[in-house]
């Protein structure tokens, strides 16, 4: 069997603190927040009004002159990952058809890719014309919509919606040939595709993958959903940069935001034959399941999620003690967060009271399939500077949590992270990443 | 991570399907046996006015029939439905217990996980098509969003909306399966419950878990689904001919059938089914995936993806083409997959291409998208229990640039024990499965 050890090598983030993974750092060092009043559309009636919302870029500016038509078929989910990808292959230092096509360096069909993504929801104002065109007596009327509707509609419009389009592009400007997957099991998603893309190197079918995830939910639809489902924060319309508060107290929800994180995963061997710089080894994979009705809510005791955890501890061949830094899924929503402290009580046992926690939605609000990207982003950055900024929007711990969550910066040197995640419907998961010994590479 | 100590067999021990053609396996195969099509006209919604007025539809179905709490389930989607008998067939004929709280069928279900390859719901249409109506300002070329703010809030249900997501199929699954070990949910389009059942296999061989519930569910039989393909002029409009529509292979295809369903299948270590003394209905030996990074639009013209991932699957279970005893196509009728898949086919089995019979079982079923590949590879399971290959129905006008052995019409009694069955999907997403028959010496 395969034995093969996979390191992190490349990073890319574009979220509400930046179009890099560098500004993303930089934000959540500095504890800036990136939620605000939502401009994408005007928010006046919701619940909440606000959320993290990237800055304003140009998708043509992050693929190459030839490929400039392609982007005519990109939803705004696709040009999210689009542009983390090409930052996390520029990163690597490793030469995709995107980066030169006449000096590429990876073997296009030892190359994987998987993406994680959410439901993409459709462009409203791209669909309101015809279904403006469908209207009998101010109802939709399905009968016109087979017939007039559907001619205004563009002929490619399904190709701009198919969850994997994101890996598709991504693969096709950087002649990915490899096995390619789209995870979508919502905010689990990234980590569950990013265990998969190294199960895929550790069992020898590539030697390089780009795994991440990324979502647009700064959208209509998608924020009516989490306003119906009361996993939108409120009252706090008038207050953006305090309305996330993971594990708080005064905590009333979480807030939804977009972006996209991706990772370069290569196998270590291959890795250290060019000399890469290597961030962390992604040392232990786990996940399991949250069984509940209602689905959008966690299990009370957190099973799912402690299962997770354990799992991920295993296959990582590590105890609590060994733990410098968790980085929870932690939303905001009280219960999810009770959950969830339940559940590392029990994974961890005492070291939960004395693990640093350090949740970031606080700052980068809850980016649906990527924020467990950008977390794994955030967790290399961490490790390498070794640095835990201080949490967000916590002061007094909500009932039942019993976290050692970080109010301080600390420096120190970070041998393994714990990163958790959950999602609405139940799917959880868990990743360990390691420090890399940087003697027995260079 | 962990370096397994095991390389575990991976065995099939149930099957379930809900699809056009019957809600159970045996149905299922009788159909196919008996050349029946499973496309009729759209009952879904009202079709009669879109290019295409047709499809394959699941019949005379009720999940609520299948469970003893279907109050856990109120509200899921169409594909939800599917997936939530397909699953409970299928751990019965395996002797998984459902919906049991201290379940005692010698499963540890932290070593039990899902694997769907499974698509989004409908949209709750009134609601959505309300809000945009409520919000749009034709003349400005604008929303006035508060307008539809009001109207989504007021008229959109919470459980309605989060069970158009396509993870939530997995959850219901869970729900009824007590899986806990693991569950990921993926969609490359079309090629999905194949890819599903592939990576599924490979966590089982590498150790990470006994068994797992893996297939696929979709259901794009709705208007956006529908007005998606129809724009893209994926879809036959042979309206006035629905059962003889999908004709994959032949001179006269014009676009595939828009199908639905759920097909779950048991996958498990041998080790596992022998301590459980489960019947083994056939061993997975091998699974291939690549992405062409050609086109989004098009596949590539030689084939170039679907041949890799045939290839990679044919490395993986260690055989070569002459060990292939049947081709269990993509074949979805149009004019490209068609054309390529026969090109890859000839690329990865040179002169054998010929002698391969090489069949479209979606000529009956029509194309279950997501779903799609699992119902396949139940096909292919009982082609080999009963040597005998299905045909590709509606080929009575060949077409001269498409030569292979498609088993036109009728099927075929030959000797089968080893299957390739293909998935490929918009984007270029290419996955391939080899199943072989598990030898009766081995069953004990």
């Amino acid at each position: 069997m395969s034995s093969a050890r996979v390191v992190i090598t490349g990073l890319g983030a574009i979220s509400p603190l930046g179009l890099t993974a560098e500004e993303m750092w930089a934000g959540l060092s500095a504890g800036r927040c990136g939620i605000g009043r939502i401009k994408a559309f005007d928010p006046t009636g919701f619940p909440c009004e606000l959320a993290g919302e990237a800055p304003p870029h140009r998708v043509q500016d992050h693929v190459p002159k030839t490929s400039r038509k392609a982007v005519k078929l990109m939803c705004r989910d696709i040009e999210l990952a689009v542009i983390a990808a090409r930052e996390a292959v520029v990163s690597s230092g490793l030469i995709t058809k995107a980066i030169d096509p006449e000096n590429i360096s990876i073997d296009p069909t030892r190359t994987a890719i998987n993406m994680g993504t959410g439901m993409i929801s459709c462009d409203m104002v791209e669909l309101a014309p015809a279904v403006a065109a469908s209207v009998t007596d101010g109802t939709f009327d399905l009968r016109k919509w087979g017939k007039d509707g559907l001619e205004l509609i563009t002929p490619l419009w399904l190709l701009k919606y198919l969850p994997n389009m994101l890996a598709c592009h991504i693969g096709i400007l950087h002649d990915i040939q490899g096995p390619s997957n789209t995870i979508t099991c919502a905010e689990a998603s990234a980590h569950l595709a990013i265990g998969e893309a190294a199960e895929v190197i550790a069992r020898g079918d590539g030697d390089v993958a780009l795994a991440g995830a990324a979502e647009a939910k700064v959208n209509f639809i998608m924020m009516v959903r989490q306003c119906l489902l009361e996993r939108a924060a409120s009252g706090c319309n008038d207050a953006p940069e305090t309305a996330c508060r993971p594990f708080d107290a005064d905590a009333t929800g979480s807030v939804f935001g977009e972006g996209a994180g991706v990772v370069v995963l290569e196998e270590l061997e291959h890795a250290k034959a060019r000399n890469a710089t290597i961030w962390a080894e992604v040392a232990g994979i786990g996940q399991s399941h949250s069984i509940n009705r209602p689905y959008e809510k966690m299990e009370p005791d957190g099973a799912g999620i402690r299962i997770a955890v354990e799992k991920a501890m295993d296959d990582a061949e590590i105890g609590p003690e060994d733990l410098d830094l968790v980085i929870p899924h932690g939303t905001g929503i009280p219960c999810d967060d009770l959950a969830e402290s339940r559940a590392l009580e029990a994974a961890l046992g005492s070291a939960a009271r004395t693990v640093p926690v350090w949740p970031t939605k606080s700052m980068l609000s809850t980016t649906g399939a990527a924020s467990g990207a950008l977390d794994v982003v955030a967790a290399a950055r961490a490790m390498a500077e070794g640095l835990i900024p201080a949490a967000r929007n916590y002061s007094k711990a909500a009932d039942g949590c019993h976290l050692n969550v970080v109010t301080e910066p600390r420096k120190g040197p970070i041998r393994h992270v714990l990163c958790c995640s959950y999602t609405y419907g139940g799917q959880t998961a868990a990743l360990v990443l390691k420090a890399h010994d940087k003697g027995a590479t260079q | 991570m962990k370096t397994p100590k095991v390389n575990e067999r991976v065995v099939i021990t149930g099957m379930g399907v809900v699809c056009p053609l019957g809600n159970d396996v045996d149905t299922l195969w009788d159909a196919i046996l008996s050349g029946r099509s499973g496309a009729n006209r759209t009952t879904v919604f009202d079709a009669s006015t879109f290019p295409t007025t047709f499809d394959a539809e699941v019949k005379d179905y009720d999940f609520h029939k299948c469970v003893r709490n279907p109050d856990r389930h109120e509200g899921c989607s169409r594909g939800s439905g599917f997936a939530i008998g397909a699953a409970v067939q299928a751990c019965r004929q395996a002797g998984i217990e459902v919906e049991a709280d201290a379940p005692a069928d010698g499963v540890d279900r932290t070593r039990m996980g899902i694997y769907l390859g499974a698509g989004e719901g409908s949209l709750d249409n009134d609601a959505f098509f309300g809000c945009i109506i409520a919000g749009w300002e034709a003349e400005q070329h604008q929303m006035a969003w508060e307008r539809s703010t009001q109207s989504a809030l007021a008229k959109m249900n919470p459980v309605r909306e989060l069970e158009q997501e396509p993870h939530m199929a997995a959850a219901h699954v869970a729900m009824v399966t007590g899986a806990r070990g693991l569950t990921r949910s993926c969609l490359t389009a079309c090629a999905a419950s194949t890819q599903a059942l592939g990576e599924a296999m490979m966590l089982i061989r590498r150790g990470h878990l006994d068994v797992m519930v893996a297939g696929g569910c979709h259901s794009m039989i709705h208007p956006l689904g529908l007005m998606g393909f129809n724009r893209l002029t994926a879809l036959s409009t042979r309206n006035d001919s629905p059962e003889t529509a999908s004709r994959p292979f032949c001179a006269s295809r014009d676009g595939f059938v828009l199908g639905e369903g759920a097909a779950i299948l048991i996958l498990e270590s041998l080790t596992s089914a022998r301590r459980r003394g489960a019947k083994v209905l056939a061993e997975l030996v091998g699974y291939g995936s690549s992405s062409d990074a050609f086109r989004v639009t098009d596949m590539h013209e030689e084939g170039r993806g679907p041949a890799q991932a045939m290839r990679a699957a044919l490395a993986d279970a260690g055989l070569t083409g002459l060990d292939i005893d049947y081709i269990n196509t993509h074949g979805t009728s149009t004019s490209e997959n068609d054309h390529i898949e026969t090109l890859a086919i000839k690329t990865v089995f040179a002169e054998r291409a010929r002698q391969v019979p090489a069949s479209s079982v979606k000529s009956m079923l029509g194309h279950l998208i997501g779903a799609a590949g699992a119902a396949e590879l139940i096909t292919c399971v009982l082609a080999i229990r009963d040597n005998i290959v299905p045909a590709t129905i509606n080929l009575h006008d060949p077409d001269p640039e498409l030569d292979l052995d498609y088993v036109p019409n009728t099927p075929r009694k030959v000797p089968v024990n080893t299957v390739m069955n293909e998935s490929f999907g918009f984007g270029g997403q290419n996955n391939v499965v080899i199943v072989r028959r598990f030898p009766e010496a081995e069953k004990t």
